[in-house]
């Protein structure tokens, strides 16, 4: 681009400054484009992709979960066909719906409960370390956070392998009298964890929070770097106890963070796929889905009932938006309170 | 106890609680690479061998070459950085000049435009993915990488937009002026003083969106059938399909899978989770 062009920039849109400029001579170079454009521009492609593929799907897949959309209608040898709120009652009487939607809210509670419990905690431990040893341990936890989700999935699944896996190894270990008293068995090998909805969730919370406590950490780390060592001076002198200072003042500086946090971890422990469906193996065990897998299981099995899943998609993406709704009204509320 | 004798101890405390997480953090990774390597009398075993005492290569060796479901993991790694690099190239401009917009402009529906980000980090990818499949299959994209890539390039986008805006706001705008005073057209003071200046913020974001891209399970399942056109999230299943799992395997291909991943994040992760917060921190 060369800048010789001194042709002066006219039209009468031209703004405060730019006349300003214009009277010291500036040599400028045209741009076609009115000013108050510029913005909308540059924003073109984002739009026309945010728009193509991510409203006007959400928009269809709604129109979807109420026609009949199965083989004959996809390869178009017969029209849509409206069945008004048809898959919604079909999958309403289904218990596969039902135990998709309680694994679904059971596992996003305790899990992202956990993540911020074990997230903050190890945050704190991380402020508290000199600065060669959080950075060691910063490292390792980065790892975590870094694995692909279907290597997730895989690692863990092989940790708790019935036959070979280091878990059972583990809990051989323990002492036959305790292992007896706690659990009523004392030889573990064999213990096929994944084939049962509840251990299989057992394993899955682990996976999930091992890989997403390490983000809580960091984000609290950051956020703790930046409060003022003075308001601990002045606490300790004022006789505040650890417990009673991170209530007072960590927390509270914190809130915004946390907000944050939970709202995302809610978010990302609602979808949870890959995992689960890495550990399963597919799509096995019927009891164990979420609502993620069990729309894609409806959506893409033989023959194909796209319409249901639709319905199940929709009804996640409602509890997704009324969870961080209430969550984000809530927040804004304290706020204002305060 | 004296004072300095509480202190010492605190110290070892805290250091020992750090070791154990550092630990507990890395095991399973550690696990995985050392099952890599481990030949299988050592892998199928009830006992605990810590680290593989007969070393060996066999199980890389055999998925580059046998792999699964018909091909070589390089194919599939191949397919998953196609995927991932074009989502990137693709995505990453289209970010930047939105960022610009939102970061730099005061506009009518800019609000509405940072609100429908946020909204779309919500959405379930498997809400989406129902339509797509059916428009993808129209437009003939079916089978294609480039059907992944315009996908992703969705997926990404909004996430890296609000990302890379806070990197944008960062710039003083004083240096754009200046340029502009000195007679810089608007494409040669985006190119020339704010682009160098975003760079490293871009290559956060982009390194972000060819993890996610990467990653990314659900679509590839569904708008693939070839298994020449297999990513790796996909491939890695296959093994599972087998009977008597191949362990040794299935660690290694995790592990070629995870190793890019891993050192691209470890680039940039403090970028990352600045952008991620940002909102939070600043107000």
């Amino acid at each position: 681009m060369t800048n010789t062009s001194t042709i002066a920039r006219g039209g009468g849109t031209s703004s405060a400054p730019e006349r300003r400029r214009r009277r010291s001579h500036r040599p400028t170079k045209a741009s076609g484009l009115p000013p108050r454009a510029v913005p909308y521009v540059l924003l073109i492609p984002g739009i026309l992709v945010i728009a193509g593929l991510l409203l006007y799907p959400m928009i269809q897949v709604v129109v979807m979960s109420f026609q009949k959309v199965g083989l004959a209608q996809i390869s178009g040898k017969r029209p849509t066909e409206w069945v008004g709120w048809e898959n919604y009652t079909k999958i309403f009487e289904n218990d596969i719906f039902w135990s998709s939607l309680r694994n679904t809210v059971a596992f996003a509670v305790i899990t992202v409960t956990l993540t911020l419990a074990v997230g903050t905690a190890v945050g704190v431990l991380l402020n508290r370390l000199s600065k060669r040893m959080s950075t060691f341990v910063i490292i390792g936890i980065m790892g975590a956070w870094a694995v692909p989700p279907v290597a997730q999935g895989a690692i863990w699944g092989w940790l708790f392998n019935a036959e070979a896996g280091i878990v059972n190894w583990l809990l051989n270990l323990l002492p036959d009298w305790l292992s007896q008293a706690l659990f009523g068995r004392s030889d573990w090998t064999g213990e096929p964890w994944l084939n049962d909805p509840i251990t299989i969730y057992l394993v899955l919370i682990m996976t999930v929070l091992w890989t997403s406590f390490p983000f809580v950490s960091v984000s609290v780390l950051a956020g703790l770097k930046s409060i003022p060592a003075e308001l601990y001076e002045a606490a300790r002198v004022d006789g505040s106890g650890p417990w009673r200072t991170f209530w007072k003042i960590t927390f509270p500086l914190l809130k915004p963070v946390f907000t944050v946090l939970t709202i995302l971890s809610i978010i990302w422990d609602f979808k949870v796929f890959s995992q689960l469906y890495t550990l399963m193996g597919g799509p096995t065990v019927r009891e164990a889905f979420n609502l993620s897998v069990y729309s894609y299981s409806e959506a893409f099995r033989s023959p194909p009932k796209m319409g249901s899943g639709a319905a199940i998609a929709v009804v996640l993406t409602v509890i997704l938006l009324i969870v961080t709704a209430i969550y984000v009204r809530q927040m804004v509320k304290s706020e204002e309170v305060q | 106890m004296t004072p300095l004798a509480r202190k010492r101890l605190a110290k070892i405390a805290l250091n020992t609680a750090g070791t154990v997480v550092f630990l507990i953090a890395v095991f399973p990774v550690y696990w995985m690479i050392a099952t890599s390597f481990k030949e299988n009398d050592q892998i199928f075993t009830t006992e605990f061998i810590p680290f593989p005492t007969h070393f060996t290569f066999d199980h890389l060796d055999r998925v580059l070459t046998e792999g699964v479901a018909g091909n070589s993991i390089w194919v599939y790694l191949r397919n998953s950085a196609i995927v991932a690099l074009g989502t990137v190239l693709v995505g990453s401009l289209f970010a930047l000049l939105a960022a610009t917009a939102v970061a730099r402009f005061r506009f009518k529906g800019r609000t509405s435009f940072l609100i429908g980000l946020l909204v779309a980090q919500m959405v379930p990818a498997e809400a989406l993915l129902i339509p797509l499949f059916l428009r993808i299959k129209q437009l003939g994209l079916y089978d294609h990488l480039l059907g992944l890539i315009v996908i992703n390039v969705g997926l990404t986008l909004p996430f890296g937009i609000w990302m890379l805006r806070t990197f944008v706001a960062a710039v003083p705008k004083s240096l754009e002026e200046a340029a502009w005073i000195d007679g810089a057209s608007r494409f040669t003071t985006f190119w020339k003083v704010l682009f160098p200046l975003v760079a490293p913020g871009l290559v956060a974001t982009s390194i972000f969106s060819f993890i996610t891209a990467w990653n990314e399970l659900i679509f590839a399942l569904t708008l693939i059938s070839d298994s020449s056109g297999y990513t790796m999230p996909v491939a890695l299943q296959y093994f599972f399909g087998q009977r008597g799992t191949d362990w040794g395997a299935i660690m290694a291909s995790s592990t070629l899978m995870t190793i890019p991943v891993v050192i691209f994040f470890l680039l940039v992760q403090r970028r990352m989770v600045s952008g991620l917060v940002a909102g939070a921190v600043k107000g």
